[in-house]
């Protein structure tokens, strides 16, 4: 191996040291019994993860963030999906303005949605529900989720729905019966990416939550106070429920894409 | 088979509504109540300018502005200066399996909890935390990395550095080998193929990637507040503040609009500066 293709290897590891020392140090001192945890490591507990399991503050934003991520998720997948097709199916004009507008929301940063967001919702009454948590969440995710559906319906023949209408489908029997089984893993990927998108967003749903915290809500107005490793415990929670949905929304589009 | 309108409309209308209703109403909302009036902490319809005058015309809120503007765009070109000899290593010195991999391995941070990993880095960069421990074994040290403009880019990587190299890579990829090929058989130096054949060539994207970075350290708020310390505030903490505890949501929505108007403009202008023809 030569010298400029081991400082480059070194450079790149030293890069995903740097990327995953945050994730690692918190699943770490998860189970440090330090509350300012150092080198040398103190011993092992299950202190925090206690501490945490038993505040019903904790399950409360447990149940919260998964109502709002399982509902905001369905909905960005439907809303994701039914812009992707618009896209693939059709021409009108405007095009390159709808798409944008459905683009664009990533651009606006988050702290700017929660006031506006905020705002609105107590205008119109909603604050403070989980149905604003709800409705802003998919605002945010069906951007990702049209960006996935768009990919898989690139690869579909144009011509496999022409057949469909040819033998006689109408254009719902088409839909249900030869775009819809195409675009499944898609929309699984799609529904797993937008809930863990929704299950981390924090700064939009503390604006709007009101006394109806999510996770990283409850996360949030801990940092505020103290130090608190328990922020660890949950963080590694969090972090495994994001993960499995992540890897399952990967594996699945994935292997299908190379059968399909 | 003719197109049935009804049947395009049911998939041409739930982004329009559902944009329309929690996307554009609501940014059109904040941009008209930074014109209403707060009268014993409720907001009355009006069309006054003093909030403006209020927030335009602080010392403050100008010291948040540059600082903000200044922390972003240092941010910018750092990271897309650290990023770039990983991406390039991706792009060109891997196997294809091991680009794919490493794509989806950035990826992963994206879906860890940003405020749980700013809270580590708290711990590893404490006074008396991890980084210090180790810095100590060789007797260097204990350095002030918290509540420092240090800090503050730390948290930035963290947020950024990821998809910064994953848009690199990208556009890395893209660029036509016979290219690079060429330069290298014409005697050209690495260093000068790189800044000569590979940089122009990937333009586009680079900047996308650095224009990403800006957007996303412009609107930040964990870093500065939580490893940054928060003074001078950014514009973001100071949107929060002036929210939380004033219920000054006319003024808040003020300094939302500046930064809307500050990122559009940023974005417009190295985007356009992308795309123009090279003159050469």
């Amino acid at each position: 191996m030569s010298i400029a293709t081991f400082a480059s290897r070194l450079y790149l590891a030293a890069v995903f040291f740097f990327v995953f020392l945050p994730i690692g140090a918190s699943v770490v001192f998860s189970f440090n019994s330090d509350r300012f945890p150092t080198l040398p490591l103190a011993s092992f507990t299950f202190e925090w993860y206690a501490k945490a399991f038993s505040d019903d503050k904790i399950w409360d934003a447990f149940r919260n963030s998964v109502a709002v991520s399982l509902t905001a998720a369905a909905m960005s997948t439907f809303i994701g999906f039914s812009t992707a097709y618009t896209d693939f199916r059709y021409g009108f004009r405007f095009k390159a303005a709808y798409l944008a507008l459905a683009l664009l929301p990533p651009t606006i940063p988050l702290v700017i949605m929660g006031l506006a967001m905020l705002a609105w919702l107590s205008q119109i009454g909603l604050s403070g529900t989980l149905f604003g948590i709800i409705a802003a969440h998919t605002v945010l995710g069906s951007p990702f989720a049209m960006a996935v559906c768009r990919l898989r319906l690139h690869q579909m023949d144009p011509s496999l729905e022409a057949a469909a209408w040819n033998l006689g489908a109408s254009e719902w029997a088409t839909m249900r019966h030869v775009v819809l089984p195409f675009s499944a893993p898609a929309l699984i990927s799609a529904f797993c990416l937008t809930a863990a998108v929704s299950f981390d967003e924090f700064a939009v749903a503390w604006f709007v939550s009101g006394l109806n915290r999510t996770v990283p809500v409850a996360i949030l107005e801990i940092l505020q106070g103290n130090v608190d490793p328990q922020i660890n415990a949950i963080g590694t929670v969090v972090f495994i429920t994001s993960m499995t949905l992540v890897v399952i929304a990967q594996t699945i589009f994935m292997r299908r894409n190379r059968n399909g | 088979m003719a197109t049935s309108s009804r049947y395009a409309f049911t998939w041409r209308l739930p982004m329009l509504i559902w944009q329309a209703a929690f996307f554009v109403v609501p940014l059109v909302f904040m941009a008209a109540i930074s014109f209403w009036l707060v009268k014993n902490y409720r907001m009355e319809p009006d069309f006054i300018l003093k909030n403006w005058s209020k927030m335009l015309g602080r010392g403050f809120f100008w010291d948040a502005y540059w600082i903000t503007l200044w922390r972003a765009s240092l941010a910018a070109l750092v990271i897309s200066l650290i990023a770039f000899p990983a991406s390039y290593s991706l792009a060109y010195k891997v196997s294809e399996s091991v680009r794919r991999w490493a794509v989806f391995f950035l990826i992963v941070p994206f879906f860890t909890s940003y405020l749980v990993r700013a809270y580590a880095w708290q711990v590893i960069l404490a006074e008396n935390g991890v980084v210090n421990a180790v810095l100590g074994q060789v007797g260097l040290g204990p350095f002030t990395m918290l509540n420092t403009g240090f800090g503050a880019m730390i948290g930035y990587l963290t947020l950024t550095l990821p998809l910064v190299i994953v848009l690199q890579t990208f556009s890395l990829s893209g660029v036509d080998r016979n290219q690079i090929e060429a330069a290298w058989n014409l005697g050209c130096s690495p260093l000068r193929t790189i800044v000569q054949v590979i940089v122009p060539s990937a333009r586009v994207g680079l900047i996308i990637g650095a224009v990403f970075c800006f957007i996303l350290t412009f609107g930040d708020f964990v870093s500065p507040f939580y490893l940054g310390g928060s003074k001078p505030p950014t514009l973001s903490i100071l949107i929060i503040d002036t929210t939380k505890s004033g219920q000054q949501w006319p003024r808040a929505a003020v300094v939302a609009l500046i930064m809307i108007a500050t990122l559009f403009c940023t974005a417009f202008a190295a985007v356009s500066a992308a795309y123009r023809k090279r003159t050469r």
